[in-house]
């Protein structure tokens, strides 16, 4: 992205520079002058490093503190100052966690799932229909897309309810297809992948259907390579929406078996109460590996939400 | 003449076929609960007695909700979190974004450790938070105490400080999100603004309020429009840390409608208050869309 960034910048430059940077030049200035103002500059820019680097850690202390007593006893949690590093490692914390009575494991294969199905399903449906909306014309399309941009805004709050007699009503409460089914369908998935298919050129796709491609090679082969941008934004996007949710599977969930990771992690805040050492153990077991995973994809992550502005 | 129409019925079917499975989906989980929804609004039902227990009621739900003392003290609480989460989130991450993307050596690794708790599970930080603001003997009580501050507040458990307890940890969740933002609408810049300045003998704080501020005006419009979206919307953090508590003080309106449709089953007020909250949220988002576009005619 940097690089990218950087590029478009230099091409943009001569452009834009041709005129003003020959035409009005700063007076030279003697060269000690420069020289102690880089200097200058570079100490400056070493403390303001240095300040910010105090308040990152600052940021990052809840996480560190986290960890760290993760691995500690009870009676030494609120040990003031704090050990940043245990005397000895408590790992039977984290046995609990994972293979005692409401094992952890249990809840990641069900976040799992239940993210792994409603990414892809919303995905494919997000895509073949941003694909109509932006490419095809058939009757109705305009009305169809109103329809849709007049419930882009309406909260999550309003649809709770009757989602939930709808579900009661069906038989689907207290299953995962109650959190599967509707995030296959989602409006802001069809309205970004509309915005994106309107943005490819379409002679690409009239070229196709010249050679005889039908509409779902047209789709497939051409308009879905092209969108994988889009795509990868989406994906991000609905995946720590569904990832962290909490709302939902609170509501629509009631057997700890088909828990999903938050819930879970408030299962163990409801049963353990004040053995913190337990609770901090399970808040590194449902953060920490998704972390990870998010870390190594940092780049598009941030390039996803600088594009869209949304966490989902 | 005859192919020209086959073509076109052609595309039309391809059309219906590709948003099929959309328009289905779309059609039984988001429109039809809509509208389901918009006829609850006039119910009073009793969710335990089935579909008996439907009583119409007419706008009763609405006029209910005036001397409901628990929806007012939301409605305070929903705006207090505002007003305070909001602007600072945004300032803070303005600031962190124009220094960061300036000032600094190791700007990928200062960015990723403040970006670090909003890509974290807010149900998460929500348990460490509380743990961590314990009143008795928790770390934050205790770093306090130790930096001379005699009577630390009570933070989740008294009434006085729990919700700015919440508000503390939304703005440190969040800060990295509104500074990713930024940064990105700093990248839009061009150069050369900051250059004629230079050679008008600007100083920096003169730059940062005459080029930067108005130059990320989009920006500023984008983080204000949905952080305010999200911070009425706050469930997670309430539901993790207080469950609205102690005695109302961090009830919000999502926490709220959440305890009326499922504990106490009276979906009918449940979905006329969550009509309240859309209603809120789309004229609070109308009214920002006004002021940018005054502000955008007075200034750009």
């Amino acid at each position: 992205m940097k690089e990218n960034l950087a590029e478009t910048r230099h091409l943009d430059k001569p452009r834009l520079h041709a005129v003003s940077r020959t035409a009005v030049k700063p007076a030279a200035r003697p060269i000690t002058a420069v020289r102690r103002k880089r200097y200058g500059l570079e100490i400056g820019r070493l403390m303001i490093t240095v300040l910010l680097l105090g308040f990152s850690v600052l940021m990052i202390v809840p996480f560190l503190w986290m960890v760290s007593t993760s691995f500690k006893v009870n009676a030494d949690v609120f040990r003031y100052p704090i050990d940043w590093i245990p005397d000895t490692w408590h790992l039977e914390n984290y046995r609990q966690v994972w293979t005692g009575a409401n094992p952890f494991y249990v809840y990641y294969w069900n976040s799992l799932k239940i993210t792994g199905l409603t990414v892809a399903g919303n995905l494919l449906t997000s895509a073949m229909a941003g694909f109509a909306f932006a490419k095809l014309n058939f009757k109705g399309r305009s009305f169809l897309f109103l329809l849709y941009l007049s419930t882009l805004m309406i909260p999550g709050q309003v649809l709770l309810v009757p989602r939930f007699i709808l579900f009661d009503w069906l038989h689907l409460l207290n299953t995962h297809y109650a959190l599967i089914l509707p995030g296959l369908f989602t409006v802001l998935g069809t309205f970004m992948m509309r915005q994106f298919f309107t943005s490819l050129p379409g002679e690409l796709l009239e070229a196709a259907r010249v050679d005889g491609a039908g509409y779902w090679r047209m789709f497939w082969q051409i308009g879905l390579p092209l969108t994988k941008p889009a795509l990868v934004t989406l994906m991000i996007l609905t995946f720590t929406w569904h990832w962290n949710d909490y709302e939902s599977p609170l509501i629509f969930l009631r057997d700890k078996a088909l828990y999903t990771i938050p819930l879970g992690l408030t299962n163990f805040v409801e049963e353990y109460g004040t053995n913190y050492v337990l609770l901090l153990a399970a808040s590194v077991s449902a953060l920490v590996p998704v972390l990870l995973v998010v870390l190594a994809g940092q780049k598009w992550i941030v390039e996803g939400i600088a594009n869209t502005g949304l966490k989902g | 003449m005859k192919r020209i129409h086959q073509a076109k019925l052609h595309e039309n079917l391809a059309g219906y076929l590709f948003i099929l499975p959309n328009l289905a989906g779309y059609l039984v989980f988001v429109l039809v609960p809509i509208l389901f929804s918009l006829y609850l609004v006039f119910l009073d039902w009793d969710y335990l007695k089935g579909f008996s227990g439907m009583e119409w009621v007419g706008l009763q739900n609405f006029i209910r909700m005036g001397d409901d003392p628990k929806i007012i003290k939301s409605l305070t609480n929903n705006t207090v979190y505002t007003i305070l989460s909001v602007p600072s989130t945004m300032l803070i991450g303005l600031l962190l974004a124009v220094v960061l993307n300036r000032y600094v050596y190791y700007k990928n690794a200062l960015r990723t450790m403040i970006f670090l708790p909003y890509i974290s599970s807010l149900v998460a930080v929500s348990v460490i938070w509380s743990i961590m603001y314990q009143a008795q003997n928790g770390p934050v009580n205790a770093a306090l105490k130790a930096l001379g501050v005699a009577h630390p507040p009570g933070w989740l458990s008294s009434p006085s400080s729990a919700l700015y307890a919440i508000i503390i940890m939304a703005v440190w969740a969040t800060v990295g999100y509104a500074m990713v933002l930024y940064l990105a609408g700093l990248q839009g810049i061009p150069k050369d603004l900051y250059e004629a300045a230079d050679i008008d003998g600007a100083s920096p704080i003169r730059k940062l309020l005459r080029i930067t501020i108005p130059m990320l005006t989009p920006t500023t419009f984008f983080l204000g429009v949905t952080l305010l979206i999200g911070s009425f919307q706050v469930f997670g953090p309430v539901a993790v840390m207080t469950q609205g508590g102690p005695v109302d003080s961090t009830m919000v309106l999502s926490y709220h409608i959440y305890l009326l449709a499922f504990r106490y089953y009276q979906m009918g007020y449940a979905a006329a208050l969550s009509w309240v909250l859309f209603a809120l949220i789309f004229a609070i988002t109308l009214l920002q869309w006004k002021a940018q576009s005054r502000w955008q005619n007075t200034y750009l």
